[in-house]
Formats: C-alpha cells, structure tokens, sequence
C-alpha cells in the first residue's frame, strides 16, 4: 500500500508507514536533513525515486501539502502574534482539503489542550519559553491533521523534563491519529523510547533499519572487550568475546589487566554501525541524496 | 470554499493581524512617522521661502512630495525589508509548509503594508494642514484624486517592493537600497520642483513612479495655479496614469516570477544558514 508510506534513497527503501514512527538517526552531515528536506519537498534530489504520501515531492501540490506536518529546528516566527491567533490563522489554509474521514484543521482549543499551552493561548509567541515554543511549533505542525509529520530534532535544547512531556506527547499523537510521524534526532535514548523503528544513516546511505532489538540482535554476537596490557588501555569490539578473551590470556598471560566485557547498547549498535561505514565503505558514498545545484 | 479562496480569506486575516500589531507598537508608529516628522518640521522652518514665479510657499509646496516619500518608505521600501526578515526568522517558510499558504501570506504582507502606507500618509496631513497655509483639502475633488492617485501608486509601488525584498537576501543588504531611493527621492522633486532642474535630470525623475505620485499628490492637495510650477505647466493626470500604471503593470508581471523563485529556494537549512550569519554579525 502506499497511502501513508514513503520511500527514499535509490536502491534502499526506507518505508514509513501509516500510524508508525520512525526515528532517522546519524552522525552530523549524514544526510539527515537533507533527507528530511526532501522529503518535504522543500529540495530537489539529483537522482533516485521518492514517494511521499504516494506522490513525488517534486511535484507534490498543495493538496499534497495539505497532508504534511512539518516541525523544522528553531523556528522564530511570527514572534508578534498570539498563540491561539496563530494557529487559528494557520488551520484556514486547511479548511477545504477535510474529508469526511479527518476533518481538517484541528479544532485551536483541542490543539492547545493536545500540547499543553491552553493557558497561554492569549500569549505572545515572542514571551514563550524555548520548550513552550517548541510545542507550538508541534502545534502547528499538528493543525492540519497531518496523514505524516516531520519532526526534525524535536528536543534540541530541551531541560529534562520539557524532554520528558514531549516524549509523552508524541507517543500520544502516534496512537490517537493515525499519524506517521519520521523524526531526526542525535539522541539514541529518543529514539529508543518513541521509535517503533530505527533508521541509521551515514554519509548518504541507510546503514542500518529495524527495531531497536532488532539492531542489537543485529550485532548482538559483538561484545565490547576492554582490557589493558603492560599497562596500555585497548577497546576492542569482536564477534567472540569468550574467545578473544581466552586468547588474550594465551598470548599475554599476565600482562592483561583491567578485564571487562560489555553487552552492546543501542549506543554501541549505533557507534558500531557508523565506524563500520566511515572506515570500510566510505568509497560508495555520498550517493543518491545530494542536492541538484539550482 | 476553493482552497485559493480560503487562502485569500485567511490573508484577509492576517493583513487586519498584522496591521493591528503595526499600530499597537511604539516602535512600528515611529517608523512610520519618522521622515515626515523630520522633513515638516525642517520646513516649518523654511517657510518663508517661495516656488519660483509665485508668491507661494515652498514649503506647502512640498507637502504632497513629503507624504508621497513616505508612502514610498513604508509601501515599497517597508514591504522589501519586511520580506527579507521573513525569510530570516523562517516566516515565509512557514507560508511555503502551508498549503497555499503563500497566497495568503502576500494577500497580508500587502495589506498590510498598504495600510501602513496610508496611515503615513494621512496622520502626518493633519498636522501639516495646522502649520502650512495654501493646502486646498476642503474640495471633493481633492479627496478623489488622492484616492486614485495613493491607489494607484500603491499598485505601482508594492510589487516593486515585493522584486526588492526577493533579490537581497538579508535584511542588511537591503538596506543599501535605502541610499539610491534617497537619492532618487531628492530627484523626484520632493523638496524643489523639477522644472528647475537640467533636463535630462528632468527625464531621469520622470521615468521612476515616485516623481509621478508626487505629482499627482500635489495636483490633489494643491490649488490649481501651482500647476504653472511643473513640467509642461499642467498637473498631466493622464501621464501620471501611463507612467504609474505602466509601473504596476510590469511589476505585477516580474513580481510573481522573482516571488516564486526565492520561494523555491527556501528551507529549513536555509534559513539556518542565514541565521548563523545574522548571529556572527551580532558578536
């Protein structure tokens, strides 16, 4: 099916589909942005098949847009307005693509309720605070009863606990409306938590796409053996950890100190999977996801 | 409701919003009110000085031009500036993440600033009708052609504003544009009538839409023996229509295109790129 399913990258197929929250993790200039934008139909891709909502983002329309929800990192508009006057103003543009199945827009007073500003619904969006604004920015990206919605490093700059109501608050859209929802993030305990997939890109390329367990398993037979000898520290990642170990010991005998082994986290798939990529296969990257110059 | 048509509406909106918020802020009203307030009071003090062949004031003379600058300041050079820090704080790529929601945000932009326009024009009027003698604003006929004249210099001037604001991408570049329409505003006989200039200066002034709607201010706001002071010795209303609308005809023309092409430029790195840069300009 592909109402509510989105492809990306040629010859690799990331699917988002319906109701289901993806988390697109990697390094800094992995192409995770830039994959977003795409996405969004807000950049051109140089090559490679897309499909958003069954439409290619090139040529997406405004009912196409109608669709789409979109969160960018810090947004500062519309300072001067009103919280509840904006999106008010923002839901208009939506009236006529509601179906009988997903009235468009969201009703503001529900919206507010939904994100937790009801009581600042007469304040200035200039005064919020960076997590009030954040969730206005969701808000918004909410209006429109969106079949798919971007967040893109939604808690960047988040205190703890504005971190922890907006985790509650995205797993809450996902199961009341059928929204897929494609989110970037640095941090892997995000995207532990609000995942039901994980997807690891590097240098332009999917590396990795499955569940977090899935991707442990993935790499499960991968310990992390840390161990000194002659008082020099290693860290070795290796398949067979009891027979690295027991190998260690022949060669070395008492020259090893400082034993450990270390079950892998999502942290250490994700280390693990990037290094792999940035060390081994650098040559097959950047690919499909660079911009046509325009 | 066709989605265009609730976009229009919603800009509707958004024009009332925004021109509510420019007249409830200090900041904004003294914008707006800065230039005439300097320019009628510089010539209060000059008020005894006399256009040339008449006995009449220089400086009731210059009223309409001194209005027609501020339209031109808070139309055309206010909606470019305002487009440039829409992009900056990621406004208009907000209006790009709404369907149809450029329509909307030009709809307001516009009215908006079309407001703003007027209110420079008309609120500084008031006092200037106190401190300078010969302004004829008693006439129907007055107030008609100053309808026409602000209408259709505002259809002139906008979509110039709109190409402006498009092309310089920062608020900063934007303000190099300030030193030529200066420039042209002091050769557009604001301050002095432009019989008495050279002539190819004369037809220099006369191909830009501002000596063109000073004109036509001053044929609504003055008596009509002053006519003898310019070009041609005539107010040339149907000239002032030819060369305004030609203006807003092919503004109306290029201001889409340009509009849609720094639209298909914008997006979230983008406008991340330019705040970076506003960020080192402020260490």
């Amino acid at each position: 099916m592909r109402y509510g399913s989105v492809d990306v990258l040629h010859g690799v197929d990331l699917r988002v589909h319906q109701g289901e929250v993806v988390a697109l993790l990697g390094p800094n200039g992995a192409g995770k942005t830039t994959t977003i934008e795409i996405l969004e139909g807000f950049r051109r891709r140089s090559a490679g098949e897309v499909r958003v909502l069954g439409v290619d983002p090139d040529d997406g329309d405004e009912a196409w847009r109608a669709r789409l929800g979109i969160v960018l990192q810090s947004w500062r508009d519309h300072g001067k307005w009103r919280v509840g006057e904006l999106l008010d103003h923002l839901g208009r543009f939506y009236l006529p693509y509601g179906t009988p199945r997903r009235a468009r827009p969201y009703g503001t007073g529900e919206l507010l309720d939904l994100v937790g500003l009801t009581d600042r619904a007469n304040a200035v969006i200039g005064t919020l605070s960076g997590g009030q604004r954040r969730r206005l920015d969701v808000a918004i990206g909410l209006v429109g009863r969106p079949d798919l919605l971007f967040l893109d490093e939604p808690t960047v700059g988040f205190d703890p606990q504005a971190r922890r109501e907006f985790h509650e608050l995205v797993q809450r859209l996902s199961e009341l409306e059928d929204t897929a929802i494609l989110l970037t993030t640095h941090d892997l305990d995000e995207a532990d938590r609000l995942a039901g997939r994980i997807v690891i890109l590097a240098g332009g390329r999917i590396v990795a796409d499955g569940s977090a367990s899935e991707l442990a398993t993935r790499v499960s037979g991968r310990a992390e053996v840390r161990y000194s000898r002659d008082g020099e520290h290693h860290v070795e990642s290796v398949e067979d950890a009891t027979g690295r170990v027991r190998t260690l010991f022949a060669e070395y005998g008492e020259a090893i100190g400082d034993l450990e082994v270390r079950r892998v986290s999502l942290e250490d798939v994700y280390m693990t999977l990037v290094h792999e990529f940035e060390t081994g296969r650098r040559t097959e990257a950047p690919s499909e996801l660079t911009e046509v110059a325009r | 409701m066709s989605p265009r048509s609730a976009a229009v509406r919603a800009g509707l909106q958004r024009g009332r919003i925004e021109f509510r918020q420019s007249m409830t802020n200090g900041q904004d009203l003294w914008s707006v009110m800065f230039f005439p307030v300097i320019a009628l009071v510089v010539m209060f003090l000059l008020r005894n000085n006399t256009v040339p062949g008449t006995g009449f004031s220089l400086s009731s003379q210059s009223v309409p031009g001194v209005l027609g600058m501020n339209v031109v300041m808070n139309g055309m050079l206010a909606l470019g500036l305002s487009l440039t820090m829409d992009r900056e704080d990621g406004t208009l790529l907000r209006a790009k993440a709404t369907p149809n929601g450029m329509v909307g945000y030009l709809t307001g932009k516009l009215l908006s600033r079309a407001g703003m326009a007027v209110v420079g024009l008309l609120v500084p009027l008031i006092p200037a009708v106190f401190l300078f003698d010969g302004l004829e604003l008693g006439r129907v006929s007055s107030w008609l052609t100053l309808v026409w004249v602000l209408a259709l210099g505002l259809v002139a001037l906008l979509p110039i504003g709109a190409v402006l604001g498009s092309v310089f991408n920062t608020a900063q570049s934007m303000g190099f544009v300030s030193l030529p329409t200066m420039l042209l505003i002091g050769l557009s006989g604001v301050f002095y009538p432009i019989s008495a200039f050279p002539e190819w200066l004369q037809w220099v002034a006369q191909a830009f839409p501002l000596y063109w709607l000073g004109l036509g201010l001053r044929s609504a706001m003055l008596p009509d023996a002053l006519a003898a002071a310019e070009v041609g010795e005539s107010w040339r209303h149907l000239e002032t229509i030819g060369v305004l609308g030609l203006w807003a005809v092919a503004g109306l023309l290029l201001a889409p295109v340009v509009l849609r092409r720094m639209a298909r430029r914008e997006s979230g790195s983008a406008v991340e790129v330019r705040r970076q840069k506003a960020m080192q300009r402020v260490m």
